[in-house]
């Protein structure tokens, strides 16, 4: 629970060095940049990976595709895995059509979500 | 039967794919409507110009999943490209870029994307100048924003998520797209330079006002010069008009302008004989008529000017009326006379009264105060006379910040105070024939 701008928090929680962060139902320019912002806390608080829940998600917009591709930058920059988890099918067919997907990996769950991410860990050596 | 068999499969499969290709373009075209309705309402936001602008962006960056690009306003007399909203470039990619006439023209002239990776025609000059910086930066597309023929902007974009190339389809999605941030730029524009001359306007108009205010008081100035005995009457009869008036309710505006009136009041005594003006005695019948000529003459002067203020020609020729219809020049009765006539009426007679004449000491206060109270109805106006005793009952009591009055009467008042208990008695009497003027 970060966010630190007086708006509606972000829920968030660790699990290891796994963040995973919960999308609200519209994500807009709003609640867009309160992801990116818990996401770069998150990873600069030394999370390896993020799992962003979409399981509250109905909508995304273009300003909300956009802010996802700010956290594809950041994530890679930090070389930290994204996988977003639980995503709706409208949703994941928009990710996929817009090539979001390429970049980025798409779980049913958050067990799958870091389960995806336990491998690599192990594949690197920790 | 084999061969039906395969062709029959081959068909299928021809319409799976065809069904999944309609699928995505629907969707794409759903996304693109979704997209243009959010970028309408952003355009719509004149409140805040750059906010606007950095939204519109990302909608445009978000609609095709870019990873990169910048959206910058051009300025033609710094010739710069200043960059508003960019996502993915470093920060030395974020200043601005210089932009020539020429280049900007050809910008301009060209109607269409420029792509880094086809880049054939003429126009494309530019591009070869600033090739390096782009290529630097994965810029890969460039959309010169353009209203009438005027390059106002441009949105440099880097590859889509896909890795796809920007298809034709995509290229118009994209024109209709930067078109609608191009439209909102040129309006902010517009506002701007609307609000630039509007802001111009006002400074000329306060200017304006400036000089008329100090004409009036040179001219204020130059009426009370000519008569020796009332030295600084007409600047008083102008500052107790104003006190009265704002007791009243007037709005700023409206006290300025009776100030106004109250200055220039005695304008037309610049025609009255000096020797009259300046007579030590009482006036006789013949000098009485040489003076009740300034009224009307004052006018005649103030007519033909055009007073940011309303009636002020009316105010100086009213000033001597009566509301029992016996005073000059026209003789008006009760409302037929302006209000703004009816304060200066009282604001002169007060000021008249106490200040010395060459023919009488100034009165007491008391007494200043009893002969508005026998004139009432009569001679001043009833509700002007209860605004100026509640206004000057209000500065002996201290329940305003500014003793305007007092100080206006000088030190040659001293116990205001007392008469307090009068003041009171006045408004009391006075309220109800006020009111029933006012609602008259």
């Amino acid at each position: 629970m970060a966010d630190t701008t007086g708006e509606s928090p972000v829920q968030a929680r660790r699990v290891g060095d796994t963040a995973i962060i919960y999308a609200s139902d519209y994500l807009n320019k709003l609640s867009g940049e309160r992801i990116e912002r818990e996401c770069k806390r998150q990873l600069e608080a030394g999370s390896r990976a993020l799992v962003i829940n979409f399981r509250d998600t109905e909508l995304v917009n273009s300003i909300g595709v956009s802010i996802l591709m700010g956290v594809i930058d950041a994530a890679e920059q930090n070389k930290a895995r994204l996988i977003f988890s639980d995503v709706n099918s409208h949703t994941a067919n928009l990710f996929e059509m817009l090539g979001l997907t390429r970049h980025v990996s798409l779980a049913k769950d958050e067990g799958e979500a870091l389960a995806q991410v336990a491998p690599q860990k192990n594949a690197a050596g920790t | 039967m084999r061969r039906l068999v395969a062709a029959f499969e081959s068909a299928d499969k021809s319409a799976h794919s065809i069904k999944a290709l309609m699928e995505t373009n629907t969707q794409r075209l759903l996304h693109t409507f979704a997209t243009l309705a959010d970028l309408g309402q952003e355009i719509a936001n004149t409140a805040d110009f750059e906010e606007m602008l950095r939204n519109s962006f990302h909608l445009l960056l978000g609609s095709f999943a870019i990873r990169r690009g910048a959206v910058g306003e051009y300025d033609r007399d710094s010739g710069q490209l200043r960059l508003i909203a960019s996502r993915g470039l470093n920060q030395s990619q974020n200043a601005s870029l210089p932009i020539s006439t020429e280049h900007a023209r050809e910008l301009a002239s060209l109607g269409s994307a420029l792509s880094l990776e086809d880049s054939t025609k003429e126009a494309d000059r530019f591009l070869e100048d600033h090739r390096e910086a782009f290529a630097g930066a994965e810029i890969n597309l460039l959309l010169p924003l353009v209203v009438h023929e005027r390059l106002i902007g441009i949105v440099l974009l880097g590859e889509k998520a896909t890795a796809d190339k920007f298809t034709d389809e995509d290229l118009e999605v994209l024109r209709i797209l930067t078109r609608h941030i191009g439209v909102g730029i040129h309006s902010h524009r517009l506002l701007e330079e609307i609000e630039s001359k509007a802001e111009e306007n006002r400074r000329l108009y306060d200017g304006l006002r400036t000089i008329y205010k100090e004409t009036v008081h040179a001219f204020a100035a130059a009426i009370d010069i000519k008569d020796r005995y009332t030295q600084g009457h007409s600047v008083r009869v102008g500052k107790y008009s104003e006190i009265i008036a704002r007791e009243m309710g007037w709005d700023d505006d409206a006290v300025e302008g009776i100030a106004i009136a109250g200055y220039l009041h005695d304008i037309g005594k610049l025609i009255v004989d000096l020797n009259v003006i300046n007579s030590p005695d009482r006036f006789n019948a013949k000098e009485s008529k040489e003076m009740s000529r300034h009224p009307a003459a004052g006018y005649e002067i103030l007519s033909p000017i055009s007073h940011p203020y309303a009636d002020i020609p009316l105010m100086a020729r009213y000033h001597h009326e009566r509301i029992d219809g016996n005073g000059y020049p026209d003789g008006l009765k009760g409302d037929q006379i302006p209000a703004g006539a009816k304060i200066v009426t009282l604001a002169d007679s007060f000021d008249a009264m106490t200040t010395d004449r060459p023919y009488r000491k100034k009165l007491a206060l008391a007494d200043v105060l009893e002969d508005f109270r026998a004139n009432t109805g009569t001679q001043f106006a009833p509700e002007v006379v209860c605004a100026f005793c509640r206004a000057f009952l209000k500065e002996i009591e201290g329940t305003v910040k500014e003793q305007k009055l007092i100080k206006l009467l000088g030190k040659n008042y001293e116990h205001v105070e007392r008469v307090s208990p009068l003041l009171s008695q006045m408004i009391s009497d006075l309220d109800g024939g006020a009111m029933a003027a006012g609602a008259r």
